[in-house]
């Protein structure tokens, strides 16, 4: 109702607008998106069905399996040698689209990275993740449990796995390690910095001049979020106060979303596919659209001008609603795409392990299906991770769009 | 478990991430989108000034050749007329000098008339006077030949006065 009274612009466009109020995307990419969440839906009940069955069954064996990753799957049988472990391609999928403290690079090569915590109790405590030996030693009182770090109940000794939870100390620790994610997230944004910097730099010297070397890969991209993104959604009048928020959003989601196809450090990393990420940025979205949001918004949200006030009682709560939920939206939409896209292109891989235990013979005949299909994903999550970037973008720059407009007639 | 740690967002994550891209995010406003944004205006504005110009200049071409045309024209028009002028200055003189001409052709003409009959008249006039001269000078020769004889002159008189009477009758 509100959309189709704000007149100018395109049909098709106010449609797409009203859409995402719903949460529905009809935009082209829906499709896809939908079997994304669901593929996403189904192998994580299934994943996480085999989950629960192996916590059952090996917690005493923890260290065997704590680290596992393909390469290891294999080699950490032949060398322990004791009872026959079976792949689990759930849990390697999981270790790998996760957060972890230490970096695994290749083999057994891990590269430690600083605990940080700060134990309300305890004070802040600072050290290696190599102390904790992949999860299977305890460290000052500390331990990792499922990559969480936690309280163990005897705080001195340096003990082995299992360990005894200690709830309660649990609950007084704020962990702010440098674990992989983070410092991909440090990693990315000092390249971020350093590209546009450079940039930056060309624009200055060489004013006025065409564009040349790193600056001619940037450019299209920024010209595309200034004039596709944030002169069409926020119009021409108000874009330029929003730019810099829609271009490092666009330019961190889509230089992330590049470095998690990398399969090896520094990328590999699953950070636009990590939802703390999503949340932080859909609530900067967020805070942006509510800081801005002028009296026609508002006015929108809680009185629609023109509407009875018996439909008002129906309509308002639906719109304060919708407010939580086009942020929500967009955390989720980001987070599943990517989270989704390395499932996939990790299951095929598993496939190969898991033919692999039946007979060599087998998993090399299922090597050759799972590669080709993990090159056909890889290409598609390119193209996926520009679309994301874009769509994130986007429709932050709508949300916004639609805080700032001013009313045109009535 | 390990799918909720998936959708369960990390305290530690979001606090790095909150910090560093913030501070990313205030970096890049100050130090890289501001000089790149205000460069890509510049340098629109002056490719779009430059087509502005050579747009105007263009025009202004455009308005010079149609003066330099009108001038070519006028000028045109200018020698036409002249040409005209002259043309019709010189049938007149033409046409002037033919009726003068022609006037003084027939006064001459007249005069030379006027002249011829004078002389004509003035030559009648002394033939006149020689005819009577040479009649009186005949008419004395023979008088004083013719004379000499008294018969002869009874008969010259009776024939002059025969030839009177005729004439009288």
């Amino acid at each position: 109702m509100k959309i189709l009274q704000q007149g100018d612009p395109p049909l098709a466009y106010e449609f797409y607008l009203r859409g995402r109020k719903q949460g529905y995307n009809p935009y082209v990419m829906s499709i896809q998106n939908l079997l994304r969440t669901a593929s996403l839906l189904i192998g994580s009940l299934f994943l996480g069905a085999t989950n629960a069955q192996h916590d059952g069954h090996d917690h005493g064996t923890a260290e065997a399996t704590a680290h596992t990753t393909e390469a290891h799957a294999t080699t950490a049988h032949a060398e322990e040698g004791h009872v026959k472990e079976r792949f689990n391609a759930g849990k390697l999928i999981m270790d790998h689209i996760g957060d972890e403290h230490g970096w695994h690079l290749f083999g057994h090569t891990t590269l430690p990275l600083p605990v940080i915590l700060y134990d309300t109790q305890r004070g802040l405590q600072v050290f290696s993740s190599s102390r904790f030996d992949h999860g299977h030693a305890s460290y000052n009182g500390y331990a990792l449990v499922d990559h969480e770090v936690v309280a163990v109940a005897d705080a001195k000794a340096n003990g082995h796995a299992p360990f005894t939870v200690d709830e309660v100390a649990t609950k007084a620790i704020w962990d702010i390690s440098i674990t992989k994610n983070v410092l991909s997230l440090f990693i990315s944004l000092t390249v971020l910095v350093i590209i546009f910097l450079t940039v930056a730099k060309a624009y200055t010297r060489r004013a006025g001049q065409a564009p040349a070397g790193l600056q001619n890969l940037v450019e299209p991209i920024i010209l595309f979020v200034r004039d596709d993104v944030a002169k069409s959604a926020i119009g021409e009048k108000k874009y330029m106060k929003y730019m810099p928020y829609l271009l490092t959003a666009f330019f961190f989601i889509f230089l992330n979303n590049l470095m998690g196809l990398v399969p090896f450090f520094p990328g590999g990393a699953n950070l636009t596919g990590n939802i703390a990420v999503t949340l932080v940025m859909a609530l900067i979205t967020f805070i942006i659209v509510t800081v801005n949001g002028n009296k026609h918004y508002w006015g929108h949200i809680f009185a629609m001008p023109g509407v009875p006030g018996w439909v008002l009682a129906i309509l308002t709560p639906v719109e304060i609603l919708g407010m939580f939920l086009k942020p929500f939206v967009l955390m989720i939409r980001l987070f599943a795409n990517i989270t989704a896209g390395h499932i996939i292109a990790l299951s095929f891989f598993s496939l190969i392990f898991v033919f692999g235990e039946t007979s060599t013979g087998a998993g090399l005949g299922v090597g050759v299906f799972s590669l080709a299909f993990t090159i056909f994903m890889t290409m598609l999550e390119l193209l996926v991770a520009f679309i994301q970037a874009y769509v994130f973008t986007f429709l932050s720059a709508m949300y916004i769009g639609s805080a700032v407009e001013e009313p045109h007639h009535h | 478990m390990l799918l909720a740690s998936l959708v369960e967002p990390s305290f530690g994550l979001i606090f790095w991430m909150t910090l560093s891209f913030l501070a990313v995010l205030f970096i890049l406003a100050k130090f890289a989108w501001k000089p790149i944004l205000q460069g890509l205006k510049d340098r629109e504005a002056s490719i779009a000034d430059a087509l502005n110009k050579a747009e105007q200049a263009r025009a202004e071409n455009a308005l010079m050749m149609a003066k330099n045309e009108d001038l070519m024209r006028q000028a045109r028009e200018e020698r036409e007329l002249l040409l005209k002028e002259a043309r019709d200055i010189r049938d007149k003189e033409i046409a002037g000098a033919k009726a003068k001409a022609k006037a003084e052709g027939d006064a001459l003409l007249a005069r030379a008339r006027e002249d011829i009959r004078n002389e004509k008249n003035a030559a009648i006039t002394e033939m006149k006077n020689s005819v009577a001269e040479l009649s009186i000078l005949v008419a004395e020769r023979i008088l004083k030949e013719k004379l000499g004889d008294a018969a002869a002159q009874k008969a010259l008189v009776d024939k002059v006065m025969a030839e009177a009477d005729m004439r009288k009758s």
